[in-house]
């Protein structure tokens, strides 16, 4: 069983339920049969709005990571498995390193680093009020 | 399906209007945010849907009946909770539940005995012995104890501590998850309210000025940011809700139709308290707006 969290990060409340599944079933906190939180339990840890959750599973069913049985809970698909880190996403990550590490030797804060990421990975003129 | 519609409400106590030309409908099934300053008409509103005071304009349906004329076959089907939750304060918890289950047809014994056993209430305990946030639970207890179809609850929370507060909106929201429900709650304190509720109505000087979902508010939603200019362009596609100057810089708080697309100004998005806090900034005065922040 999983324990939801939320953030104030502006990601909105269903996505952040998708997401922290996608994450224990990447994992392995969750496991093919394992069964996701009720409804109402996750209302009653959260103070959520019941059809956020329901969204949320609702999304997880479509993508095939959870199935709902009526009456009786969501449990996590059977072929659901861990992905391991495949070799694209080691690169991109050594890759990454390389290039904070230049960007730190140029006097660069971590402040600044996001900064730059942010402008960079969202189209120009749009940004989020704090 | 809605399961509260208006068309064109209005109360007028004296020469005073409390709430006026108001024209919404409340999806059946959806927990409803209404939002305003004191003295807003969110009151009224409540009251007019329950039938404790009769429209001087307008009307009011509720699951489709008149609260007034249909009374008999309306009320079982709705829990209302008071301002303040009134009770008797004399009363024990135990009488309490006793009295709902006398003057409720469709009252549900095991609703109410769970909830309480739930809320480790002590049942020979005097009503007015109790805790604000324990005298909610017992108040909110009688309205879920008769399995209503709506449940419209005024002011729940504003006199509880943050703990209670916390407590009180949880037993609503299990309640909605246990047994599908409409839910409206009224309230000036807007934090918390993004993730309770699906629906928005927000009233302000006796009127409706905004309703609807809140992921379409939040996404229609988005502040212009710019050198100091005039807002006549803007005005023209987009609705503007606030325009604030300084020397250098202008803000827009507008309600987009489509597409916002002007190299002039930069977009932001905004959060669903600066919107409501946007509306309710029409000619309020800021120490209302400041209450309302509180």
């Amino acid at each position: 069983m999983i324990r939801f969290h939320l953030e104030r990060s502006g990601v909105p409340t269903y996505l952040q339920l998708v997401q922290q599944v996608h994450q224990a079933v990447r994992l392995g906190v969750l496991k093919p049969g394992d069964q996701l939180p009720t409804v109402k339990e996750v209302v009653g840890t959260l103070t959520i709005n019941p059809n956020t959750v329901l969204r949320a599973y609702k999304q997880l069913d479509i993508e095939g990571i959870v199935e709902g049985k009526r009456g009786v809970g969501t449990f996590v698909a059977s072929d659901a498995r861990p992905t391991p880190p495949d070799d694209d996403r080691k690169a991109l990550r050594s890759a990454l390193d390389r290039w904070l590490a230049r960007a730190r030797a140029a006097g660069l804060t971590d402040d600044e680093i996001a900064t730059l990421f942010d402008d960079t990975i969202r189209p120009p003129a749009i940004s989020r009020v704090a | 399906m809605s399961a509260i519609s208006t068309d064109a409400l209005g109360k007028r106590y004296g020469s005073t209007w409390a709430l006026r030309d108001c024209t919404l409908e409340i999806p059946a099934g959806s927990v409803t945010a209404l939002v305003g300053p004191n003295g807003a008409g969110k009151t009224t509103l409540l009251k007019l849907a329950v039938g404790l005071t009769r429209p001087s304009f307008g009307a009011v349906e509720v699951l489709g009946l008149a609260p007034r004329e249909d009374e008999r076959e309306l009320m079982p089907k709705v829990g209302f909770v008071a301002q303040d939750h009134p009770l008797h304060m004399g009363f024990t918890v135990a009488e309490t539940l006793k009295l709902g289950q006398r003057l409720n047809p469709s009252w549900n014994d095991d609703i109410a005995r769970t909830r309480i056993e739930h809320l480790r209430l002590p049942l020979d305990r005097k009503v007015g012995k109790l805790s604000g946030g324990q005298q909610a639970q017992v108040a909110l207890t009688l309205a879920l104890a008769k399995q209503p179809e709506v449940l419209l609850l005024d002011e729940p929370v504003a006199s509880l501590d943050p703990l209670a507060r916390r407590e009180f909106l949880n037993s609503v929201l299990e309640a909605v998850a246990e047994h599908a429900m409409t839910v409206v709650l009224s309230s000036h304190i807007v934090t918390d309210l993004e993730r309770v509720c699906d629906h928005l109505v927000i009233l302000s000087e006796s009127r409706a000025q905004l309703v609807g979902s809140i992921d379409e508010i939040v996404a229609s939603h988005r502040l212009l940011t710019g050198p100091l200019a005039d807002a006549s362009d803007v005005a023209r596609v987009h609705d503007v809700i606030r325009a604030s100057h300084t020397k250098r810089q202008t803000s827009l708080l507008v309600r987009a139709n489509g597409h916002v697309y002007d190299a002039k100004w930069e977009l932001h998005e905004v959060d669903l308290e600066d919107i409501v806090l946007a509306y309710l900034g029409y000619g309020v005065a800021e120490y209302e707006l400041e209450e309302v922040v509180r």
